[in-house]
């Protein structure tokens, strides 16, 4: 599959010493939901900026639908909407007038009935004439959302979309980001809630510190990564474990009836078949079992510090 | 050329205006006026002619000078101030937009409305006194050259500024007294010889002085020095601006 943006070797060090992002190597493929995952501070808005013309790389070139970030930008920028992680908007001005306004700015002729669309799709056609002063915090999100949206862009940057935004909008917005991606939209969403990356992404890049340490599909990320745990409910109480068990990574819920075996899926044998027969011997039964995946973020943690 | 944004960021500006109609336009021609009762209706009945003019239409021009350039300036130094401080400026940063287009939107709406301005002032002064206008061709050219140059001007203060304070600082403390000084209220060769000669380093005496030729047909300095010392800042103002976009000052990081 083509990339639709190209990121090589990209640096930057800011004005006053501090290298925020260091040697970034990324391919953003069509269509897809990208997350860029990361801890506060690991430069995923630096990065996404400077694809946008906010800040200037100190070393490498981006390319967007081949064309270079910086050298052909009126075509590049004329492609992407931005909705940043700051909530600014200009207080006076009307909820349609300023997506009208952003509309204008990328260089698209007026098309109310576009606009009207967007606000639909955003319920935010009922506040179409208030003052942006009047909305709340979740309502101006989705105006940022609306603004970003205004001159139907190709290429879609959320940078932490979700931050003080309810569980109603977050559902809402997710909808919004779906419809976009069936549409063919590429979105690119920066995050460090980690369910975020897990629901929506195809695909997941980890940064710290500046580095892109992982890029993986999402769920191949969990596969190979993730540690699973079987869960048995035993058939009688146990009071401890048996001493045949002793040698797996077993744990004994308080009240004796549960036993949890946590394995690697990364390993070769995950020794589930020898800790039944053992279970079987030992004469431990069970009624039930079910398995559980780590989430992303135990992933992460894990990431994390192992590269430390 | 982007001309959708142009458009977009000009009926911005303009609509800011209209909603702060009383700081952009009434609280000028209010202030004017009173110069026009106390100078021109009161004082200036005791003084005697300048120049073959009465001293109430001597003023003019300089009092429509002195509106021109500090609200060309505070009008295009707010405009570009004002989405930096509240952050929206990262949706004209990341848009399509040329240097150049930035400029005409923010430097074409501040210019319109101080050309309006001095338009009502013009009008208002009519009340108090006659005005008949020798060179009507020339005062608009004047008028227009004027509140681009300092438009530009008060652009770029609007860039370099770091806070509120900045942002006033330069009209409140050049601009406004380099106006009085530049014989808006005198002609220069009222002045004792010393003085002349220092008042012509004031590039505002200039501006005033070719102002007020196209108004009665005479003038301190000649008026095409006039012309040359407004199209050298002119100039001057578009240097700057273009190395500021160059180099990002300020805008990005
Ligand atoms: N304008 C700036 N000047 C100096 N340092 C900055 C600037 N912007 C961001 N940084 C620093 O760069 C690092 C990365 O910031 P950022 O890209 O915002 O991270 P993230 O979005 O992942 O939280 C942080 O340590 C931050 O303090
Ligand atoms: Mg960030």
């Amino acid at each position: 599959m083509s990339a639709i943006i190209s990121i090589k070797n990209l640096s930057k060090t800011y004005a006053g010493g501090f290298q925020a992002l260091k040697h970034v190597d990324l391919d953003i493929r069509r269509g897809e939901i990208f997350a860029l995952l990361g801890p506060n501070g690991a430069g995923k808005t630096t990065l996404i900026s400077i694809i946008c013309g906010l800040v200037n790389p100190t070393t490498g070139s981006v390319t967007v639908d081949g064309s270079d970030i910086i050298k052909d930008y009126r075509r590049v920028r004329a492609m992407i909407g931005l909705v940043p992680q700051e909530l600014t908007t200009d207080h006076f001005e009307t909820v349609f007038n300023a997506v009208a306004f952003s509309r204008g700015l990328f260089g698209k002729a007026p098309n109310p009935a576009y606009i009207e669309k967007i606000l639909r799709s955003l319920s935010l056609w009922e506040k179409k004439d208030n003052r942006i002063m009047t909305l709340s915090g979740g309502m101006k999100r989705r105006l940022m959302i609306a603004k970003a949206l205004s001159h139907e862009p190709t290429v879609l940057f959320l940078d932490e979309p979700s931050a003080g935004v309810d569980v109603e909008l977050r559902k809402d917005m997710w909808q919004v980001v779906r419809d976009l991606r069936a549409a063919g939209v590429t979105i690119i969403l920066t995050t460090h809630y980690l369910e975020e990356a897990e629901e929506m992404a195809d695909r997941v890049g980890v940064i710290t510190r500046g580095e892109l340490i992982l890029v993986e599909d999402k769920a191949e990320l969990m596969r190979k990564l993730g540690k699973k745990q079987l869960i048995l409910q035993l058939d009688a109480a146990l009071t401890g474990l048996p001493e045949r068990l002793s040698g797996y990574d077993l744990e004994l819920s308080p009240d004796g009836k549960q036993l949890t075996f946590t394995y690697d899926t990364r390993a070769g044998r995950t020794g589930i078949t020898a800790l039944l027969n053992d279970m079987r011997d030992a004469g431990v039964g069970f009624v039930d079992l079910d398995t559980t995946q780590s989430s992303l973020e135990d992933i992460f943690v894990d990431l994390v510090r192992s590269n430390r | 050329m982007n001309l959708y944004a142009v458009k977009a960021i000009y009926s911005f500006e303009m609509s800011r205006a209209v909603r702060t109609l009383m700081q952009s336009i009434v609280s000028p021609v209010l202030s004017t006026s009173l110069y026009f009762i106390v100078f021109g209706a009161a004082i200036g009945t005791r003084i005697a002619e300048i120049d073959g003019i009465a001293y109430g239409a001597f003023i003019v021009p300089g009092l429509i000078m002195l509106q021109l350039l500090t609200q060309s300036i505070s009008n295009a130094a707010f405009g570009i101030y004002f989405p930096r401080f509240t952050g929206t400026i990262y949706e004209l940063l990341s848009a399509p937009v040329s240097p150049l287009e930035i400029v005409l939107g923010f430097v074409g709406a501040a210019a319109t409305k101080s050309i309006v301005l001095g338009l009502i002032i013009l009008a208002t002064a009519a009340l108090f006194v006659d005005l008949h206008i020798a060179h009507p061709i020339w005062m608009l050219t004047f008028l227009v050259l004027t509140a681009i140059t300092f438009s530009l001007f008060g652009f770029i203060i609007g860039i370099w500024a770091d806070g509120f304070e900045k942002l006033q600082i330069i009209p409140l403390l050049i601009i406004t007294p380099l106006t009085f000084l530049g014989g808006t209220f005198y002609s220069i060769d009222m002045l004792p010889p010393f003085w002349q000669k220092v008042t012509l380093f004031n590039p505002v005496v200039y501006l005033v002085s070719g102002f007020r030729w196209s108004f009665f047909g005479v003038s301190d300095v000649n008026i095409y020095a006039s012309l040359g010392a407004t199209l050298a800042f002119l100039l001057l103002s578009l240097l700057i601006v273009w190395r500021i976009f160059k180099t990002g000052y300020r805008l990005k990081t």
